[in-house]
């Protein structure tokens, strides 16, 4: 564990963007180390969300470098930038709602399984190979978030607690280094939250994950970061670890307001 | 799991009826029961099935608006028919020359919608709705301005007319103008028809439970959500629209090898036979195949089967239309059918749920 923490996976520097007159997002920095779980917190319309876009390519920015794993990604396509290796999900769900639950898992397998077109019209051997390793993959997933009895459902048909971790679900998929997690508990009952708790913890241990997620419910923040961020008004009022900056008086100022 | 099976099962009913179908209309025709009136229609019935399932492939399974199929059925049709006048000689096996044309006329209109596709995809919006209703009127005006001959020198074109080919007094006239191609190899039939809407459903339905198929229909379900976990939303998009215009122009080689005389009227390509092939997809279920298939077959029959009732045909039309409607889209109607359905029945003995 310690080792790993050595290591930076996401490196950000002066990130920037405007929308019209408005600075949405301000000279944002964050370093991120490989295995760590990251909270950006901040007040409603601080900008979290729209750094999560610029550094999935849905947002240009206006100024300012990405770095993952020493790679600049900075510029690349939103497609291109989960190939490099992050995944992301949500604030206002995003599932394939017509697909079944086995089958949102199943597109975010498809970089990483392949068979052509005609192996797939014509059923051939290698489509049938495939599927099941896919099925197979996109089972075990399902499982990690007991979703696995709900595999036939259609995705649009779930809870709202479920379609949280199926959404989760579905970008672990595609095997990301990086995991970006857009107010995972939103909507979710306290248990739920707490199970989710677990579940973030579990995805990061078991599958060695980066985790930076933005989060409102102070418990789950304080349950599970161990480094926060946190932004107001689309600047970086501080970052350090979890318990100091709770309890920073500027860090409450900002959330209780004058 | 049984979500395989469960699958298969459901395209083996849509291919059950298409082959009921056949066998029931085939034994009727042998007992003479069959007017002729009604044989006329078998071939043109498989035309706008086909029709009708390959633009639920753009429109249910990408989800985008196509206005211009009738242009990819006139590419087909005049692709295929171009190739069987010229090697009717050459070719005098007729399935293997059919078989040609198909693949020609598939290939032509594919490329087109590929071409077509390519700068029009590449955008978020409506755009393909607009483009594709403008080359379709495009695609039937420069046909019917274009004459091309064939003689010892080879091919000759122009756009102004028969005489301005040159030909020498050997050379034929292939493709004349307003009057179109005449004398193409009567190939279609029923059953060839048949053939196609059975091969038609088992590129579409297998395509759509496959890799591709649900990265297409990821887009159409949630674009940025797509892209997000990495799928080439250009790649899927143009994929789909291209087989859904390959298979248009299928259609097309069938329709110009059931008639004498093809023509690229404004009844046979324009821009209402692409509503209408809209209307059928619409009315039998947005992205629902074997929906689209019963929609084009009883909206296609209907105004057939009551000329006798002329007075009140618009009236039964416009009242078949809405139940059809209520039937496919009704909230209530949705519900009652959730609880009803055979499958669901099934599902309930088995204790499980279903998509
Ligand atoms: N595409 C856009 N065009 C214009 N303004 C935008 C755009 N996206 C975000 N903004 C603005 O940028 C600011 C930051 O929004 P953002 O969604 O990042 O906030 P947030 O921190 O995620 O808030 P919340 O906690 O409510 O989700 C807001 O003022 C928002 O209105
Ligand atoms: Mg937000």
């Amino acid at each position: 564990m310690s080792e790993l923490l050595l290591t930076n996976l996401l490196n950000v520097t002066n990130l920037s963007i405007s929308f019209g007159g408005l600075r949405a997002v301000d000279n944002f920095d964050i370093t991120v180390k490989k295995g760590q779980l990251y909270g950006l917190i901040g007040p409603n319309g601080a900008g979290k969300t729209t750094v999560f876009n610029l550094l999935t390519g849905v947002y240009r920015p206006d100024e300012g470098k990405v770095f993952l794993d020493g790679e600049n990604i900075t510029n690349l396509k939103t497609m291109d930038i989960n190939k490099a290796g992050v995944g992301r999900t949500f604030q206002n769900i995003r599932l394939f709602k017509k697909l079944s639950v086995l089958d949102n898992v199943k597109v975010g397998l498809h970089n990483r399984y392949h068979y052509n077109t005609w192996e797939g019209i014509f059923r051939l051997p290698k489509y049938r190979r495939i599927e099941k390793v896919m099925n197979e993959e996109a089972y075990k997933l399902l499982k990690v978030f007991d979703l696995e009895n709900e595999a036939d459902y259609l995705a649009g048909n779930l809870p709202y607690g479920k379609q949280r971790k199926l959404e989760i679900a579905r970008t672990l998929a595609t095997d990301p280094k990086l995991l970006l997690l857009d107010e995972p508990a939103a909507g979710m009952n306290p248990n739920e939250t707490k199970e989710l708790m677990e579940t973030i913890r579990f995805v990061r241990d078991e599958f060695e994950m980066t985790i930076l997620l933005i989060e409102h419910d102070m418990k789950l923040v304080a349950g599970i970061c161990e480094e926060l961020t946190v932004l107001n008004f689309g600047k970086t009022l501080m970052s350090g670890e979890t318990n100091e900056v709770l309890n920073d008086s500027r860090v409450i100022t900002a959330y209780l307001g004058e | 799991m049984d979500k395989i099976p469960k699958i298969w099962r459901d395209n083996l009913i849509t291919y059950g009826m298409v082959i009921a179908i056949y066998a029931v209309m085939q034994i009727l025709i042998s007992f003479g029961l069959v007017s002729r009136l009604m044989q006329g229609l078998l071939v043109p019935l498989c035309i706008y099935v086909i029709l009708a399932i390959s633009l639920n492939l753009t429109v249910g399974i990408l989800g985008e608006l196509s206005l211009g199929h009738a242009g990819f059925m006139c590419l087909g049709a005049f692709a295929g028919a171009f190739f069987s006048k010229i090697t009717v000689e050459a070719i005098t096996f007729s399935p293997l020359r059919f078989f040609l044309a198909i693949v020609i006329g598939a290939v032509v209109a594919g490329f087109f919608g590929f071409l077509i596709g390519m700068p029009v995809l590449r955008f978020r919006g409506d755009y393909l709705a607009i483009v594709t209703l403008a080359f379709g009127e495009i695609i039937k005006n420069v046909i019917n301005a274009l004459f091309v001959g064939l003689d010892d020198r080879g091919f000759h074109f122009s756009l102004s007319d028969r005489a301005s080919l040159g030909l020498y007094e050997d050379g034929e006239v292939i493709i004349n103008g307003a009057q179109g191609i005449i004398g193409t190899p009567q190939d279609s039939n029923f059953t060839v028809g048949i053939v196609l809407v059975l091969l038609t459903l088992f590129i579409v339905q297998n395509l759509i439970r496959s890799r591709d198929g649900r990265a297409i229909m990821s887009i159409r379900d949630n674009l940025i959500a797509s892209e997000s976990i990495g799928i080439h939303v250009t790649k899927y998009k143009l994929m789909a629209f291209s087989i859904s215009a390959a298979l248009a122009g299928v259609a097309g080689v069938l329709y110009s090898h059931n008639l004498n005389n093809v023509v690229a009227s404004p009844r046979a390509f324009g821009y209402n036979m692409s509503i209408m092939i809209l209307v059928f997809v619409v009315l039998g279920g947005i992205g629902n195949i074997r929906g689209s298939m019963i929609a084009a077959v009883v909206l296609t029959l209907l105004p057939e089967m009551m000329r006798g009732l002329d007075r009140y045909r618009m009236l039964i039309y416009a009242i078949v239309l809405i139940v059809m409607m209520l039937f496919n889209w009704s909230p209530q109607i949705l519900a009652w059918r959730e609880q009803h359905s055979i499958k669901d029945l099934i599902g309930r003995v088995r204790g499980r749920s279903r998509v």
